[in-house]
């Protein structure tokens, strides 16, 4: 059983909800970023999202763009951050590690190639924003030899007759984008993805979690009440850089108030389904 | 190569391709050979179906295409001249040199064709809001000049660093009644002005319609922006044959995204006779690290939508394009034109941003005639070519827009303070 796999399992055992949380590597510096990576499952993460850093990030708003400027600037490259990966995986071989980003720097560095050093380093999944199902087979002969689950993306715009279309190859989870928008700039609506996370669950049997939007305890648990999972982002790297200087250098509290977040928000989930 | 069924291509109503034509693409996957496609999110996905199926109802649709006639000719001014530039062919010495007159259009460039053709097609999809991107000003001006004819609210992102080197089309858009904003990440310029045009319009997909300006970004607006400006090679075709008597040796025009140039290309692409060339923005030189030139010195990526050259370094991060023309300065270009780079139908070659200078005053000072500063690449390529051309043949230059907009960039290079 993979990674995510197993992590579903388990917590559908405890019937507790998953808290997915993102990272962007190499931001705002490598070391920053692999203490924030390596501390966020003992603070209670069940899944970790690592963003590839790339320049034009489309389906971004203006958080996660800052934090991949930062993390360019840091030197991260996509090679540095399957190396990031590896470093982590010394010491946690349980946690689930999906990778986030854009196509283009993984077809630079060669789809197979990418693949098959994703998988050796310890990497259970991908999340590729720009790569609707249209265009998937560029990559999922290739991710599934490596073992990597194929997440996929299903937003509110994609209708009911769409969903078996998009699901069709999909793995590991499915990955409900909770707004129309791009990250970090809308709060979701839970009466909304209350209506919309049971039509997806009537055509898949994969967990679901709902992500772009999500970024309090309190909304954190409302989604895992109607979803398997939330997934939060921009919020803690908002956390993060209020740690910052001015010239965007880590501080003395930048790891620490990004695990105390991580922490608030597992509390919340963790109170849903028994508050409920 | 594989050649599809023309009623799914690019041929319009009741036009067929001979079996080995140039002109048949985009396949049903929105590719030409390797390039094209349709890389944006999910979100954006179905309302990218849709637009698909709309402009294949609307293109078979006779009441479309007199609508869009109507407005071509009365509103446009279309068809625009062709211009025999006497002076700059007995100045060069060599072939004949003709000129496409785009300039003359409305708004003061090709683009109106275009935009023209889509407000039409975000009309009968029941579209209430416009978004565009723009890098000169010349897209934006002519997006803005049709929300107002339409009257449709209208928002045009643009580079803050072209803001600044385009005062003019700014103020002409806000004069139309568009709301301008100005984008500061990146540098500020046309690939960040397109990026901020996707965000927007992932945030308000259903009731916006994203205007794009040239023959790039997700299938299928590489082959819908390229058939709304293909009139320019219609024309010109039929002009030259009542000028001339026969096609021209030589079709060259500026490439930037490249809609003017795949305008005036398409119509001739299975005239063999006829040599076409693109002229890429070479900044300061292919060499340096500043041009635009994605053809000669990129590689294909995915950006935008598809799969096309770009500037990219080796970790496959996108770098920024430099020119002095606002609107060459995009680190990629529509895929088609990297088909036909390709598969060596067309060349592609850099001119840099002095050359284009003396040309652009070149032209100015013998023709009467201020180009833009985009077509001024293009005339910079003639000059070195027509010399070397015997005086029975002939170039054909799109000249796509007026150069107005440009005064004030040019004076600042030639040290003139207005």
């Amino acid at each position: 059983m993979s990674r995510i796999a197993a992590c579903f399992a388990r917590l559908r055992d405890a019937n507790r909800g998953a808290l997915i949380t993102f990272l962007e590597a190499y931001d705002p510096d490598p070391a920053t970023s692999l203490a924030i990576l390596r501390g966020m499952p003992a603070a209670g993460a069940d899944i970790i999202e690592v963003g590839m850093p790339f320049t034009d990030p489309m389906a971004d708003g203006p958080t996660v763009q800052a934090a991949g400027q930062r993390a360019l600037k840091a030197g991260a490259t996509l090679a540095k951050t399957l190396a990031m990966v590896r470093d982590f995986r010394k010491h946690d071989a349980t946690t689930p590690i999906v990778l986030m980003g854009y196509l283009n720097p993984i077809d630079s560095y060669g789809v197979a190639e990418f693949c098959r050093d994703a998988e050796v380093s310890g990497v259970d999944g991908l999340i590729i924003v720009d790569l609707p199902t249209e265009e998937s087979d560029l990559i999922l002969p290739h991710s599934t030899k490596h073992k990597l689950d194929f997440i996929r993306l299903i937003a509110p715009t994609t209708d009911e007759a769409r969903l078996p279309v998009v699901l069709n190859g999909s793995s590991g989870f499915v990955y409900y984008v909770s707004i129309t928008g791009i990250t970090g700039t809308r709060v979701a609506n839970a009466d909304e993805f209350g209506r919309a996370v049971p039509l997806v669950r009537r055509h898949t049997d994969l967990p679901i979690a709902i992500g772009f939007g999500v970024r309090t305890p309190d909304q954190a648990a409302n989604a895992v009440r109607a979803a398997d999972a939330a997934v939060v982002g921009s919020a803690l790297i908002d956390t993060m850089v209020k740690t910052l200087d001015e010239n965007g250098r880590a501080g003395p509290e930048t790891v620490s108030s990004v695990l105390a977040l991580v922490r608030d928000l597992a509390d919340g989930i963790r109170g849903a389904r028994s508050a409920a | 190569m594989t050649h599809i069924d023309s009623k799914t291509a690019g041929a319009k109503t009741g036009e067929t391709y001979p079996a080995n034509s140039l002109r048949t693409g985009p396949d049903e996957r929105g590719r030409f050979g390797q390039f094209g496609g349709r890389f944006v999110a999910e979100t954006l996905m179905p309302l990218i179906l849709e637009l698909e199926a709309a402009y294949n109802v609307a293109r078979e649709d006779e009441s479309f295409r007199t609508e869009l006639d109507l407005l071509l000719k009365n509103y446009v001014g279309r068809p625009s001249p062709l211009w025999f530039a006497q002076r700059l062919t007995e100045r060069l010495g060599g072939a004949k040199i003709y000129f496409k007159r785009e300039e003359l259009n409305h708004t003061g460039s090709h683009k109106i064709n275009n935009c023209l053709g889509q407000i039409l097609l975000a009309r009968r999809m029941g579209k209430t809001r416009i978004i565009a991107e723009t890098g000169a000003g010349q897209h934006g001006v002519a997006t803005a000049t049709v929300c107002a004819l339409f009257g449709l609210p209208c928002t045009v992102y643009m580079g803050a660093t072209d803001v600044e080197r385009q005062q003019p089309n700014v103020f002409r858009m806000k004069l139309l009644g568009a709301e301008v904003k100005p984008v500061t990440s990146g540098a500020g310029t046309l690939k960040d002005a397109m990026n901020e045009a996707l965000r927007d319009w992932v945030a308000n997909v259903r009731d916006t319609y994203y205007l794009i300006g040239t023959v790039a970004g997700p299938h299928p607006y590489p082959q819908m922006v390229r058939d709304f400006q293909a009139i320019i090679g219609e024309e010109a075709k039929a002009q030259m044959l009542e000028a001339e008597g026969r096609l021209p040796d030589v079709a060259i025009a500026a490439v930037g995204g490249g809609s003017n140039a795949m305008g005036l290309f398409h119509p001739l692409l299975d005239e063999p006779s006829v040599k076409l060339i693109g002229v890429e923005a070479g900044g300061h030189g292919i060499d340096t690290p500043a041009h635009a030139a994605s053809l000669t010195g990129g590689r294909p990526g995915v950006l935008h939508g598809n799969r096309t050259y770009l500037l990219q370094d080796q970790d496959g991060q996108i770098l920024e394009g430099h020119s002095i023309s606002a609107g060459l300065d995009y680190p990629g270009i529509g895929p088609e034109h990297s088909w036909l780079h390709d598969i060596g139908r067309v060349e592609y070659v850099p001119v840099t941003d002095n050359e284009a200078l003396e040309a652009f005053q070149l032209c100015s000072q013998a023709e009467g005639i201020i180009p833009a500063l985009e077509c001024a690449h293009a005339l910079a390529h003639v000059t070195k070519i027509a010399p070397q051309m015997k005086k029975t043949e002939i170039i054909l230059l799109n000249l796509s827009g007026r150069g107005d907009k440009d005064i004030f960039t040019v004076a600042r290079h030639l040290g003139v303070s207005l």
